[in-house]
């Protein structure tokens, strides 16, 4: 899909992140626009989970630069609470919180850190469960949902901090392929109404058909990047059509 | 009963059988008192009471010289020995009270950032875990000043407080490894998501991390509790004025060897009808957790 986008919201520049010896990101540069939605693929271990934990800070980089929305994360006096305002972060493993209920989940952060009038969170809160479609779901606990309704409800969480940019870490990697569909709808939703989104996935036929932008890394480089339309179609390197070829 | 989420069809992944069984009715619907206090033992722990008295009471009528009966004398000496178990109890709140409020600091100091926090509480737990109760209460007793002076100002410490103290010491290592290991046991992930959540480190802990462990450690600590009770009878050897000491007051005052078990055996029932309930209670709570998860 087309959109026209807007300013650079997260610009990633040469980039270099380790563990002890080991390398998890080299020389890694991407930029997004506002409203733009990116997905990267590769293989595991490739270091794209790394790369999204960089840019809100929950991993320090080693080398290079991250500017979210003008906020440098790259820097040691980081005020953390700006950026994380700015940025939301749905995990693989929904990570909700279980000793509260659905609603609580979405309302405890905004209540909490951004010291939120309750009654306007709650009003707010209800307003996103009904966009994930869990309406009637606001009083259940994480324990008696599925697997795709928390994810939905992680979903809700991260957007009632009115967040400008949205991390995916393989949101559907644990579901089955029924749950993962109402949460790849909601992704998509989400994209068309221009809230800029960056997605690790291993779902080719959803990155073709949400994503402005696909990059391939592996082994911590982006080995080539482009729209989906030219990449999964036709990749140039030889790399990135061995991948496909074992993943399509 | 709710369905579990991504429930498997992979026989390795249920709970062993005997936790899919379902509990008689009897077990399940019967009150609070009726599970709790399982009279059966209790009323298993008076008869044998009342069988030593009785054992008693037959040696006193045969014996040469006339003597008070049995259950006369320890109905006019029981007064005194429960006010001497009340202190027990007393005592038991208290250093239950102190060693939680510094074992849970202490505890928070072993997942410090602080590096040097966080192995100083490490040491001062496994010393004060692994060091005899008696030990540490004859230390507080002999080493602790009769008096601080703080400003100018002299606050006493008599000899039960500084008792007190010394069982408190075990407490607070005791609860801090509960709270340490409660703590740890919640996925790391559940920090990684408060986080990302803009939440600091401590409203993480306060309001999502330990709330989620208050039920694991809650058995723990009532266990704790139950253990500290029974161990306040160590305080009469460093010369406090509590149940036993009372007792074995009343067994000189009486000099007569006959009164020597059921007199013991009295106050053993005392400590058993209060700690029994708490052990019942623990494990009732242990059960309704690990179904829940």
């Amino acid at each position: 899909m087309k959109r026209t986008l807007g300013q650079p919201v997260v610009v990633v520049k040469s980039v270099e992140k380790r563990f002890g010896d080991l390398v998890v990101l080299r020389d890694v540069s991407l930029s997004v626009a506002k409203g733009e939605t990116i997905c990267i693929i590769g293989p595991s271990g490739s270091g794209k989970s790394t790369l999204l934990r960089c840019i809100n800070a929950l991993v320090p980089v080693t080398r290079g630069s991250i500017e979210v929305d003008g906020i440098e994360v790259n820097d040691p006096g980081l005020d953390k609470l700006a950026l994380r305002k700015k940025v939301g972060m749905v995990f693989q493993q929904y990570n909700l919180f279980p000793h509260r209920t659905a609603l609580q989940n979405v309302m405890m952060a905004p209540v909490h850190v951004l010291k939120q009038d309750r009654a306007d969170v709650e009003a707010r809160a209800r307003r996103l469960l009904e966009k994930v479609r869990l309406k009637d779901k606001a009083d259940a606990y994480p324990g008696e949902l599925s697997g795709g309704q928390q994810q939905r409800v992680a979903i809700a969480r991260s957007l009632a901090m009115n967040p400008l940019v949205m991390l995916f870490d393989e949101v559907t990697a644990a579901l089955d392929p029924e749950t993962k569909k109402e949460v790849l709808v909601t992704i998509r939703e989400l994209a068309a109404e221009g809230m800029t989104c960056i997605l690790v996935t291993h779902e080719m036929g959803f990155a073709r058909e949400v994503a402005d932008h696909v990059y391939f890394t592996d082994a911590g480089v982006i080995v080539e990047h482009g729209p989906p339309s030219e990449l999964l179609a036709r990749p140039k390197e030889a790399r990135t059509r061995a991948f496909l070829d074992q993943v399509l | 009963m709710k369905a579990l989420p991504n429930a498997t069809d992979l026989p390795v992944l249920l709970p062993p059988a005997s936790a899919l069984t379902v509990r008689p009715q009897s077990e399940l619907s019967g009150g609070f008192c009726a599970r709790v206090f399982a009279p059966k033992v209790a009323f298993g722990l008076v008869l044998l009471l009342a069988l030593s008295v009785c054992f008693a009471e037959a040696q006193a009528q045969g014996a040469a010289t006339p003597r008070a009966g049995v259950l006369a004398t320890m109905v006019k000496w029981a007064p005194l020995m429960f006010q001497g178990f009340l202190f027990n109890i007393l005592v038991s709140f208290m250093s239950m009270a102190i060693g939680t409020v510094a074992g849970t600091l202490l505890g928070l100091a072993q997942i410090s950032l602080l590096r040097p926090v966080r192995r100083t509480s490490w040491y001062a737990t496994q010393f004060f875990r692994n060091a005899p109760w008696l030990v540490l209460l004859f230390y507080c007793m002999f080493l602790l000043p009769f008096e601080l002076r703080l400003f100018g100002i002299v606050i006493p410490l008599p000899a039960w407080f500084k008792a007190v103290i010394g069982l408190s010491l075990p407490v607070m290592a005791n609860v801090a490894e509960v709270v340490r290991g409660g703590i740890q046991s919640i996925p790391l992930t559940q920090w990684e998501s408060a986080e990302a959540l803009a939440f600091s480190r401590r409203q993480t802990l306060w309001m999502i991390i330990l709330p989620q462990c208050l039920k694991r450690m809650l058995p723990l600590w009532m266990n704790l509790y139950a253990i500290l009770t029974m161990a306040t009878t160590l305080i009469s050897v460093v010369g406090i004025q509590d149940g036993m000491t009372l007792t074995r007051a009343a067994l000189v005052a009486e000099a007569r060897t006959d009164l020597f078990i059921p007199m013991y055996l009295m106050l053993l029932t005392w400590f058993f009808l209060y700690c029994y309930p708490i052990a019942r209670w623990t494990v009732a709570l242990e059960q309704r957790f690990a179904v829940r998860g």
